[in-house]
């Protein structure tokens, strides 16, 4: 199972700078933990100190915001397109 | 109403097309528009609706231009350096369309004044560049129902949704919260490549457009992310949120609040909003 990962500019410090990866898990929370394994460091920048998504930070799955399916427990199949993206404030500087 | 001979040769591109003709050039002279921010979003926003002879543009500022500014903020010139924003903008703007009627607010938008500064136009344009001044403009233009137009940017990054108050998800629907400052940088820490905030900008300007002209389908429910390296434009749905505190079935918040205390900023660093 293989699952494309859209990593948000902030995060791709972690990625090696890849703006793209591969991660695999049967649902949200599994994925997280995956990208965890190969990219030390991503987990806390996603997930709050009980492990709960940041408000602030949206996942979808292809164009759905998990919140609105089944938060971290949305289950993923192979070919879905993760997305993470935050709330970005420029603008007028 | 009735276009004049210079009107109709100066608008005669747009009056051409199907959906806007003279009726909807009309419908522009005698829209207001209010733009948040004559930086790298209000810029090419405010150059396209000038531009387009919309009758009535407010622009809220309250800082000077300064040379970082100007890659980016095309309002401005390098003579500009140390003069109101507020002011170069609405030379600028007089100067490419006299049938524009610019309003120049140099103040920074609070919690106490933002109400009075917006209740004279049609749609609000947010082009400012922190989150107390995001949350405030989003609840202000939803406690008043009119309608808005958001857009952010960082580094090589864009995002953009539209909001009709009551019937599409608000910024609190797609962020119920702000980031914890320090976590999310802005664009002076990290960057921004000039001709991203003027992707946006006009994409903003372009749903202004479309909203008083009645025509095509707004960002409503969606949020348009572009990405420059990419390059790519992809979209992602924005459900209005049962549970948001101000749209929600429950609300909680039902006045404005205090945005710098909302987005923990007060403490920590001293805030330029508009």
């Amino acid at each position: 199972m293989s699952i494309t990962v859209r990593v948000p500019t902030p995060l791709q410090r972690l990625t090696q700078n890849q703006a793209e990866v591969k991660a695999n898990g049967a649902n949200i929370k599994e994925l997280i933990e995956d990208l965890e394994k190969n990219f030390p460091g991503i987990k806390e920048r996603i997930c709050d100190e009980t492990g709960e998504i940041r408000r602030f930070m949206n996942i979808y799955v292809n164009e759905e915001d998990v919140r609105f399916l089944q938060d971290d427990t949305t289950p993923l199949k192979d070919g879905d397109e993760v997305s993470m993206i935050p709330a970005i404030a420029g603008g007028r500087q | 109403m009735k276009l004049r001979e210079d009107q109709i040769e100066r608008y005669s591109r747009q009056i051409l097309l199907p959906n806007v003709g003279g009726k909807g050039q009309e419908k522009l002279l005698n829209a207001k528009v209010l733009i948040i921010g004559a930086g790298g979003l209000g810029s090419p926003a405010g150059l396209y609706l000038a531009s387009a002879g919309i009758g009535k543009i407010g622009i809220v500022d309250s800082d000077v231009v300064e040379l970082n500014n100007l890659q980016r903020q095309i309002l401005h010139a390098t003579s500009d350096v140390g003069n109101a924003k507020v002011l170069s903008a609405k030379e600028r703007l007089n100067n490419i369309n006299p049938d524009v009627e610019v309003i120049a607010h140099r103040l920074r938008l609070t919690s106490e004044n933002i109400l009075d500064v917006i209740k004279d136009y049609d749609i609000i344009l947010d082009g400012s560049d922190n989150f107390p001044t995001r949350y405030l403009v989003n609840d202000a233009c939803v406690l008043s129902e009119k309608p808005l137009s958001h857009g952010g940017i960082l580094k090589f990054d864009g995002q953009a949704i539209t909001i009709l108050p009551g019937k599409s998800a608000c910024y609190r629907c797609l962020f119920p919260e702000p980031p914890p400052p320090g976590l999310v940088p802005s664009c002076q820490e990290a960057g921004i490549l000039g001709a991203v905030a003027g992707l946006i900008g006009t994409i903003q300007a372009n749903e202004v457009l479309k909203y008083i002209l009645g025509i095509g389908d707004l960002l409503t429910g969606k949020l348009l992310i572009f990405n420059a390296l990419d390059p790519s434009f992809r979209q992602v749905k924005v459900p209005k949120d049962p549970k948001c505190q101000l749209c929600g079935e429950r609300p909680t918040v039902t006045e404005l609040i205090d945005y710098e205390e909302f987005c923990h900023v007060r403490s920590s660093q001293t805030l330029s909003v508009d």
